[in-house]
């Protein structure tokens, strides 16, 4: 899984037929401090996320199908938690 | 998922039975701001996508998920991107409202299109 922050929602009216009903969120993945981390990826929404939240996504084919409730569906990446904190020891 | 660009069609006369009548996309990764990145790479179309349109995809063995039956597919285009609302100040921490902006043009609509 990976931490990253919503920095968008994109609208797909055609879309496969297992993506209706969730939300559609643009993510960029981040750092634990919090810094931008590679290139924005796109994710479904299991846990009603929104922009500027600080999230949790799973990578993995069955974990996001699952998470998303869409069992045997072409989903990748899912959000399965909103981080209220991130704790280190220094 | 990730942000693309249909750039054109692969046709394959001699190809896995299973993949008979499945389009096959040309498709390059964009940026949010809709600048290429990557390479581009060939995917199954689900959806009936067409040329210029931005559009998400999947990939893994997930990607193959979209279709009936075992199809080998590693790359598949799941939907058409009609608007992408950012957010107006993504700013780590300070949670701001959306506001939005188109950053691609905007897909045509498919039945205004035919």
């Amino acid at each position: 899984m990976i931490l990253g922050r919503v920095i968008g929602e994109v609208v797909a009216t055609q879309k496969h037929a297992s993506h209706r009903g969730r939300k559609l969120l643009l993510v960029q993945p981040a750092n634990p401090d919090g810094s931008e981390r590679g290139e924005a990826v796109l994710a479904l929404d299991a846990v009603d996320a929104g922009i500027g939240d600080r999230v949790l996504v799973v990578q993995e084919g069955y974990a996001a199908m699952t998470a998303a409730g869409r069992p045997n569906s072409p989903i990748d990446m899912t959000i399965v938690g909103v981080v209220d904190a991130v704790e280190m020891n220094e | 998922m990730m942000l693309a660009k249909v750039l054109g069609n692969v046709v394959a006369t001699v190809k896995a039975p299973a993949l008979d009548g499945v389009k096959l996309l040309l498709i390059q990764p964009i940026t949010r701001e809709g600048k290429a990145r990557g390479r581009p790479l060939v995917a199954l179309d689900a959806i009936g996508a067409g040329f210029h349109e931005t559009v998400y995809w999947c990939r893994g063995r997930e990607a193959a998920l979209a279709f009936p039956g075992e199809v080998p597919c590693d790359a598949s285009v799941v939907g058409i991107v009609d608007a992408i609302t950012l957010a107006s100040n993504p700013n780590p921490g300070e949670p701001t409202p959306p506001a939005t902006s188109p950053p691609h043009k905007p897909s045509r609509s498919r039945r205004s299109a035919r």
